[in-house]
């Protein structure tokens, strides 16, 4: 298939950055999508031009390292990861927009990569449970009802990739910190820390710049793991029962 | 970087020398069941007071890296932790499906640490160093204690307490799990106990960082050179050890179910400054992969095994049905081959066995699917039984995440059409030789993970990757670690250390040198040749001629890399076809030793098949005389034939028995 592309290319943080377009008169629909990219950049390499850079590693959908606004949408028009995204999904001679994901708290590295470390630092303020090694006890001391664990699990399939951020128009991490708020939450062993979790987790996320949810469930649409909305229900009931921030 | 082969008296077959053999693993003496607490008394103890002036530095944080960086940050050691990815949590620890085994008998199905022993050993075709995998059976069920107080969601029954599962074919039921995603959920609780201890201080995490050098001080390891991915900056990172736990090899083959990024530099850089790599062409070919569609194709994706519980694995009688709708072929022309040739086990026949037949029906001509390269590499794994047995619904609730991941990656309905698998590299069991405290044979460096060699022999059996990467980090490196650390303090080295200066000019010249080539081929055509050779001469089938011409072709192609790559772009800021160059240089002289190996190992085991060495019906056969033993290479200099070291495996507690699936 031919393929028309215009893609986002930045030198640095510091470069203003441009749409250029491409050609690409030969894919194959088998092909994933980004590996309709490596094609070009074996292409602008053969031309002696730099080739585009983008994230990826796991190419399964799973490590959460890719990520890219395709015609608009976060990861494209499927449900899923763009390393998991093929180009069967689109027609011989369309024309795709390729930029990163657009947020203050993600700054451009280079053309599509991003700086995701805002996510590591919100896990930092909060998003474990203190259990030294070594200091554990058996297994099956704490029973934990299915279905509890069954909803933590859910929420616990959240790879990071912050595709929920770069879909809301507000840049808000809610679905993200939602999840592993409610990953915690719903597990005995995390009970003890659960309010100073949110509290914290919380000032982290407004202190990089993360805009606050309005409900408007972008995020939710585009979370290539089809994490709910009511994650940030929790969040949300956690926070206010944690008192406004007030409470030790 | 042009290869001379040394033609000496002592070179054996024209290839290699033989160094002095390893008679001392460290292992402590006694019952097997008591060596472990014993080493654990005898290790040396650091005082609290003493521990944050010693620093430790770790390359990867999988689920072998983050446990450890955790761990010892937790102790109070000063920890740098080092990853390529944009941030720990990305470590291809996290693509691991299956599960994790634990011998912690919840089912009371006759399991025990010493069942657990056994069974690895056998499945690893006693290859395995018997100590070591005894401590991993040992400390399996704290790990899932661990990691259930962190919050791994693991999959629980309706009474709350933990499911199991049996795997890979072993009689109890011993595998915890967390869907289909347990590699995902371990990684995550591994990284969110690294990020509280990098909140609490006292690990420094450098993401996007790649060592591309060790230093070595006084024949001690004392740290590494690094690249900023984002800045381009070479930096010199100083520590009292080292720990690498940088992950296994497999992308040598270009295609395999590892990262993209996964590589062996860290391992590599290590070898070729002391430390010894052992039993290299010990790799996994895992039977259930999606096939490749063309040469676009840039890895492969795994499907669980356990997918050969109901489907039926079938190419046509006649290759020129091969390329016939797979419906409209009637059922006398189509060769249910693992049935027909392994009647007992029928499609149930261990990985390396299913692997090994599917490339011979493709070989034959009769395989499926698109041709890549004139050969169609497919075989079809049909459900159409199964689904007239036990109804579609039923297929959906046991099967549902797997068929939509084929639907998605290949484009076909698999409760329609058959799905169509090919074999692809996944696990590499060799990897950087270590003693019983997972140190070395440089001093102060340490190798935990799938980055050494120790645990599973010639073949690892299913969910145990996970279980030897969490040992190693939580429980065995934190406890071993501190007998070296107890030696401090360290001599103070600084930046200006002539050994530091070297490596860092040695760095500063290897990215000049690709940058300066200006050659006419990519990067990635290099690999893409190299992984081919490998693949087809040093990969499920190895013979004495295709690995001599494997070792050839090697060199002639690491020869052209060195005068005709091109690398476009600077050495400042990000460049990701400068950081795959790297790679690709030291998997070109990975790919040849691996090759060196398989050709000294005249015989078969496990995932390692010399064509020469089979019995009358073609299974693989093994020669305990002559072969069992670790061969440790120690590099033998640019163009120079590598030196084997041998460490013969000694069992005092299981009896070696041939395989066999009859």
């Amino acid at each position: 298939m031919r393929i028309a592309l215009k893609i986002w290319r930045q030198d640095g943080p510091a470069d203003d950055g441009r749409m250029v377009d491409y050609q690409l008169p030969d894919v194959s629909e088998d092909s994933s999508f980004l590996e309709m990219l490596d094609l070009l950049n074996e292409q602008l390499i053969e031309k002696g031009e730099e080739p585009v850079a983008f994230d990826s590693d796991c190419r399964e959908g799973i490590c959460g390292m890719c990520g890219v606004v395709i015609n608009g949408e976060a990861h494209g028009p499927e449900r899923t990861t763009t390393c998991q995204l093929h180009m069967r999904s689109f027609a011989d001679g369309d024309e795709i927009v390729i930029e990163p994901w657009r947020a203050d708290p993600f700054p451009v590295i280079k053309d599509l990569c991003v700086d995701r470390t805002s996510f590591d630092r919100i896990i930092q303020a909060g998003g474990f449970i203190s259990a030294n090694t070594g200091s554990a006890p058996d297994a099956h001391a704490t029973p934990v009802p299915k279905e509890d664990a069954d909803r933590a699990f859910m929420a616990a399939e959240c790879i990071g990739c912050g595709a929920c951020v770069a879909a809301c128009p507000n840049a808000s991490a809610m679905l993200f910190m939602g999840s592993k708020v409610t990953h915690l939450g719903e597990l005995p062993q995390g009970q003890p820390e659960r309010e100073a979790r949110v509290l914290q987790m919380t000032a982290q996320h407004d202190l990089e710049g993360f805009g606050g949810c309005t409900n408007l469930g972008e995020c939710s649409r585009a979370c290539p793991k089809g994490i709910p909305l009511n994650v940030i229900s929790q969040l949300n009931g956690d926070y206010r029962r944690a008192g406004y921030g007030g409470r030790d | 970087m042009t290869d001379t082969v040394t033609r000496g008296n002592d070179l054996v077959d024209g290839i290699y020398r033989e160094g002095a053999p390893i008679t001392d693993t460290k292992a402590p003496t006694g019952d097997i069941a008591d060596k472990w607490t014993t080493r654990k008394f005898e290790a040396a103890l650091v005082n609290p007071a003493n521990r944050r002036k010693l620093s430790v530095i770790i390359v990867g944080t999988g689920l072998a890296g983050a446990s450890a960086g955790a761990t010892l940050g937790e102790a109070g050691y000063r920890v740098k932790s080092f990853c390529y990815q944009d941030s720990p949590r990305r470590a291809h620890s996290i693509a691991a499906q299956g599960g994790i085994n634990a011998a912690k008998n919840y089912k009371g199905d006759g399991d025990s640490v010493h069942r657990l022993f056994y069974d690895t050993v056998k499945g690893g075709d006693y290859r395995s160093r018997e100590t070591n995998v005894y401590r991993l059976a040992e400390v399996s069920a704290d790990i899932i204690d661990q990691c259930v107080a962190q919050g791994v969601p693991f999959a629980r029954e309706y009474g709350g307490l933990l499911d199991n599962r049996s795997f890979g074919g072993v009689q109890v039921s011993r595998t915890f799990y967390a869907r289909g995603q347990t590699g995902q959920q371990l990684l995550i609780g591994a990284y969110q106990a690294l990020e509280r201890q990098i909140a609490a201080g006292t690990v420094e995490m450098f993401a996007r960082h790649e060592m591309l050098e060790l230093v070595v001080v006084d024949g001690k390891a004392r740290g590494i050179i690094a690249r900023d991915m984002v800045t381009g900056e070479i930096e010199t990172h100083l520590a009292d050890a080292v720990v690498l736990a940088s992950g296994g090899y497999g992308n040598v083959f270009f295609l395999s179910t590892n990262a993209m990024g996964c590589n062996v530099t860290a391992s590599w850089r290590a070898h070729r400054k002391g430390a010894h790599f052992a039993n290299p062409c010990y790799t996994q070919i895992h039977p259930t992969c999606i096939p490749q569609t063309g040469e676009h194709q840039s890895k492969l994706t795994l499907m669980s095994e356990s997918l050969r519980n109901d489907g039926r694995i079938w190419v046509p009688k006649n290759a020129e049905d091969c390329d016939k709708n797979p419906r409209e072929i009637p059922e006398e022309d189509r060769d249910y081959y693992l049935e027909r040739i392994y009647p007992g086990f029928g499609n149930l026949v261990p990985r390396d066995i299913a692997s090994r037949q599917a490339k011979n029906m493709c070989d034959e001509g009769r395989g499926v699917g698109p041709a890549v390269d004139g050969v169609r590499r497919g075989v079809y794994l049909d459900f159409a039984d199964a689904i007239e047995r036990m109804g579609e619904d039923a297929v959906r609730s046991k099967y549902g995440n797997l068929f939509d991941m084929y639907e998605r990656i290949a484009g076909e309905n698999p409760y329609e059409v058959p799905m169509r698998i090919y074999p692809a590299v996944h696990y590499t069991m060799g990897g950087l030789w270590v003693d019983y405290d997972l140190q070395s044979s440089i001093p102060g460096l340490f190798v935990t993970g799938e980055a050494n060699f120790s645990d599973h022999g010639a073949n690892r059996l299913g969910a145990s990757a996970l279980m030897q990467g969490l040992a190693d980090g939580y429980f065995v490196l934190p406890n071993t670690i501190r007998d070296y650390l107890a030696q401090g303090p360290f001599t103070k080295i600084t930046d200006d250390d002539p050994a530091v200066a070297e490596a860092v000019q040695g760095v500063r010249d290897r990215i000049e040198t690709f940058l300066s080539i200006d050659g006419t081929r990519s990067v990635d055509s290099y690999h893409k040749a190299l992984g081919k050779i490998m693949w087809e001469k040093c990969g499920m089938e190895r013979t004495e001629e295709g690995l001599r011409e494997a070792i050839e072709e090697i060199r002639a192609l690491r020869a052209d890399f060195w005068t005709n790559v091109r690398v476009l772009g600077s050495a400042e800021g990000l460049n990701q076809s400068l950081e795959k160059a790297g790679r690709v240089a030291d998997f070109l002289e990975l790919g040849e030793l691996m090759c060196i190996d398989a050709l000294h190992r005249n015989e078969s085991c496990g995932g390692h098949f010399r064509a020469e060495s089979q019995t009358e019906d073609g299974e693989a056969l093994r020669h305990d005389d002559e072969y069992a033993y670790v061969a440790a290479w120690e590099w033998g200099g640019d163009g120079e034939a590598p030196v084997l070291h041998k460490e013969d495996l000694v069992y005092d507690f299981i009896e070696l028995k041939q395989r066999s699936y009859k």
